[in-house]
């Protein structure tokens, strides 16, 4: 048998550019010379540059006295401490805001969402007003309009002594002031921590109630009522002790005394403006990822569910919520990825977040504007890498199981 | 028989005529009844949506109907109100928009060059239009290659052998790519061309301009970046973001996909990276540490930095959405690609790439959508943008206090703009729909 083998010809250079084989590792290797000459050009310009200005890039400032306040501080900051410290003060400050942020806008946006969908006329219109009102308008704005509003439109705290022009919210527990809001703040006392406990137990005594009734029903099919029990074992015993311990967790109401409220907790204009818009904002966004959801779930599901002769409720929590979640989740959590580098905007207002420590203050005042920028680019960068890793935790757990 | 038929009292030999449906079961009662009022719930909900739009509209509807439209500052305004409709009642201050509508819409721009904007505009929407509408004349098309240098001239001004030299990079590089791609196909001419442009715009355009000039000046008055300002640099920023940024966008989602290891990686960092850090930081890179890695003496206009910073930015975003469009087509694709023998680029441009956009039209046009929202981030590094000059003109003395009327505003032309992208991006995807007909 004469095979004719192909003819074993020499390589030769052209190859590099027409065969296929060996186009791909040409273009590699001719990108990473790229790249490479690009850093090698970008890095000797920054080395030229630096020992001009005389600066040696390091990172020492953070352990330098700071010098400045910082307006809100969620741990003990003064002046004396390090811009390290400050930096810190800075990111708790940026992931209060974010957390703050998300909870309220997923309130608002699962809301409207839900409620845009709704036969109701008027209400649907009005949804629709909102969404289309707030996510066409740059968050910018939003912020500047809301702070100027809590600034200039609300009343002075002397506005509320005797015979003055307003008065506080919820009997006497809250005032809406140009210096801030002001709320009651919790006071513990003694005996507080058994109350936590208690507490705690209960809610795990509840979750371990519904884990019980759900085994049960799966094993036997005698379905326990779920949701009154857990209720109840939840709360009885943390009301019981509450009480046996003698009241020990109390509330401290702000009051006006001399020209400004005192107790309670301050949320300050920057915060609140900060809050306010970016959970508007990002609620319209959730708003219409919760609404694709629910109308990606074809009405072919409802009507087999109702087939199967479960009633509505059940249909929605049962058929409907399982696979419109499925939808839902990814673009949700990217959301709240976006609310928190959109928090970013505190400048705007003053709101002392990262941006304002670390990449501002700081920055000015030691003329590292590198290594500032860098840090702060990789707290963001961290933060945005770990939403994506539990995105993807997420998406893995929630994913169709095919075959 | 006789008994049974006496028994019957009664027997109806005609029908009735049909009745009238009791007055709740029909027309606008039954409607509102099962519409709005179906349930405990629902009638709460309406009632509260009632109260809402009320409350709403009643405060605004003053406020805009004793709107004063004509005044020098804030307490002139407040005087004109007094006068007419009293002191308590609630009434906008417009005259600061008829005050400072110049500011807020072309910045520092020269008076009297305020035509060159607006013409621009004008030229803007001619040449897109055929882009947008396919019912629109296909000839129009022609203007599109010329539209950026015409743009260009237009709001900078200088001679006008400047966009035409740059124009002539173009022209060069196609010739080179017309006469090597025959002799060493895409690997070869695409370089090629590139580096014969670059070539030409480092070497030969700045003289061949300045010839021209000289042989024949004809040029308008140049403007400065530094002079632009308001919603025409929203405008610019947006625009050129845009136009720059899908492209881009489209060749790192093809580079994440692609098999190439260090091709994949690159696209993979490059988008991940941008996307991870605000727009704000990006900013801000570009005004403080920027200068740092160009060669010493380097300067480079604020605005050109801030272009490029916001369509990188977007780029990312685009990048992530076309991926989500290539990975949304079925495998059956490709192969059908390859079994046809298409190379790579005509497989990607014939096949993959118009069904892969048509599916991400939605995301891309939200991208856009943000990226002209974000084009108001500019006010932090120190450019005036609509809301850069509002706080210019609220801490001014005459309109110290005025905040609702400024941004209702602008709030009022970003709406317009993005509203209408929206509005399009649904008529797009209507349009481009072929299944489930």
């Amino acid at each position: 048998m004469a095979l004719t083998e192909a003819p074993k010809r020499s390589f030769r250079l052209s190859q590099l550019i027409h065969d296929t084989r060996y186009r791909s590792i040409t273009i590699q290797v001719v990108t990473l010379a790229l790249l490479a000459l690009a850093v090698f050009w970008l890095g000797r310009n920054a080395a030229v540059n630096l020992q001009a200005l005389g600066l040696t890039p390091n990172f020492r400032f953070l352990s330098n006295r700071s010098g400045y306040d910082i307006s809100q501080s969620l741990i003990a900051y003064d002046a004396s401490m390090t811009h390290g410290r400050a930096a810190i003060v800075g990111i708790l400050n940026t992931l209060l805001v974010a957390g703050l942020g998300c909870v309220t806008a997923t309130v608002l946006g699962v809301l409207a969402g839900v409620l845009r969908l709704s036969k109701n006329l008027v209400v649907s219109r009005l949804m629709a007003v909102y969404v289309e009102g707030f996510r066409n308008v740059p968050l910018l704005l939003w912020i500047v309009l809301i702070y100027a509003v809590m600034t200039e439109s609300t009343p002075q705290p002397r506005d509320f002594r005797e015979g003055g022009t307003a008065s506080m919210l919820f009997g006497d527990s809250m005032a809406i002031t140009n210096r801030g809001v002001y709320i009651p703040s919790p006071v513990w006392s003694d005996g507080a921590g058994v109350l936590i406990v208690v507490a705690i137990l209960a809610i795990a005594g509840a979750i371990f109630y519904r884990r019980f009734a759900r085994k049960r029903l799966f094993d036997t099919g005698q379905l326990l009522p779920m949701v009154w029990p857990a209720l109840l074992i939840a709360i009885v015993p943390t009301v019981l002790a509450y009480f046996v311990m003698g009241r020990p967790v109390g509330l401290s109401y702000p009051e006006l005394g001399g020209f400004n409220f005192q107790g309670g907790i301050q949320i300050s204009n920057p915060l609140m403006a900060l809050w306010v818009a970016l959970s508007l904002y990002t609620g319209t966004f959730i708003a219409e990822i919760v609404r694709a959801g629910i109308l990606a779930v074809s009405k072919g599901q409802t009507e087999a569910a109702f087939a199967l002769g479960l009633r509505p409720n059940r249909t929605m929590n049962l058929v409907i919520l399982p696979q419109a979640m499925r939808v839902i989740i990814p673009p949700l959590i990217s959301q709240y990825l976006n609310l928190t580098k959109n928090s970013s905007l505190a400048i705007a207002v003053g709101y002392p977040d990262v941006k304002a420590t670390l990449g501002g203050i700081t920055l000015n005042q030691t003329g590292r504007a590198l290594e500032a920028m860098l840090l702060m680019g990789l707290f963001y960068l961290v933060i945005s890498l770990l939403i994506a890793f539990v995105m993807n935790l997420v998406n893995n757990r929630m994913k169709l199981q095919e075959r | 028989m006789t008994g049974k038929s006496a028994s019957l009292t009664f027997v109806r030999t005609e029908m009735i005529p049909a009745s009238e449906p009791p007055l709740s079961e029909k027309g606008a009662i039954k409607w509102v009844r099962e519409n709005l009022f179906s349930s405990w719930l629902n009638a709460i909900l309406t009632l509260l949506s009632i109260w809402v739009v009320w409350s709403v509209v009643s405060h605004l509807f003053p406020w805009f109907a004793n709107s004063v439209w004509v005044a020098d500052n804030l307490s002139e305004c407040r005087a004109i109100r007094d006068a007419t409709v009293g002191p308590d009642a609630s009434s906008a201050c417009f005259a600061v928009i008829t005050d400072r509508w110049q500011q807020l819409l072309f910045g520092f721009y020269p008076r009297e060059a305020y035509w060159r904007p607006v013409l621009a505009l004008a030229l803007l929407l001619v040449g897109i239009l055929p882009l947008l509408f396919t019912a629109m004349p296909r000839k129009l098309l022609l203007v599109l290659p010329v539209l950026p240098f015409a743009l260009f001239w237009l709001l900078w001004g200088g001679s006008i052998w400047t966009p035409v030299a740059a124009a002539l990079g173009f022209v060069v590089a196609g010739l080179v790519f017309r006469l090597l791609s025959p002799v060493g196909g895409l690997s070869l001419g695409v370089p090629a061309a590139v580096i014969a442009a670059a070539a030409f715009w480092l070497y030969a355009a700045g003289p061949l301009a300045g010839a021209l000039q000289d042989l024949l000046p004809i040029g308008i008055e140049y403007i400065d970046s530094k002079k632009f300002g308001g919603f025409t640099l929203s405008l610019i920023i947006g625009v050129a973001g845009i136009s720059l940024s899908l492209p881009l966008g489209v060749v790192l989602a093809l580079g994440r996909k692609s098999d190439m290891m260090i091709v994949n990686m690159l696209s993979t960092a490059f988008i991940e990276i941008i996307r991870g850090v605000p727009l704000i930081v990006w900013l801000f890179t570009a005004q403080l540490i920027l200068g740092y890695f160009l060669p010493p003496g380097t300067t480079f206009d604020l605005t050109l930095r801030v272009i490029i910073m916001v369509t990188l930015f977007s780029a990312a975003y685009i990048a992530e959405v076309v991926r989500g469009g290539l990975a949304a087509l079925p495998k059956g694709q490709y192969e059908a690609a390859d079994s046809l023998g298409l190379d790579y680029w005509k497989s990607m441009r014939l096949i993959i790439l118009p069904q892969a956009l048509k599916i991400s039209i939605p995301g891309i046009v939200n991208t856009f959508i943000g990226l002209f929202k974000d084009t108001t981030l500019v006010v932090f590094i120190g450019l005036f943008d609509p809301i850069g000059f509002t706080n210019a003109i609220r801490a001014s003395t005459d309109w110290n206090g005025v905040y609702w009327e400024l941004y209702v505003f602008i709030g009022l032309m970003f709406f317009i703009f993005c509203f209408a992208m929206g509005r399009y991006s649904m008529y797009l995807e209507r349009k481009l729909q072929r299944e489930n007909r």
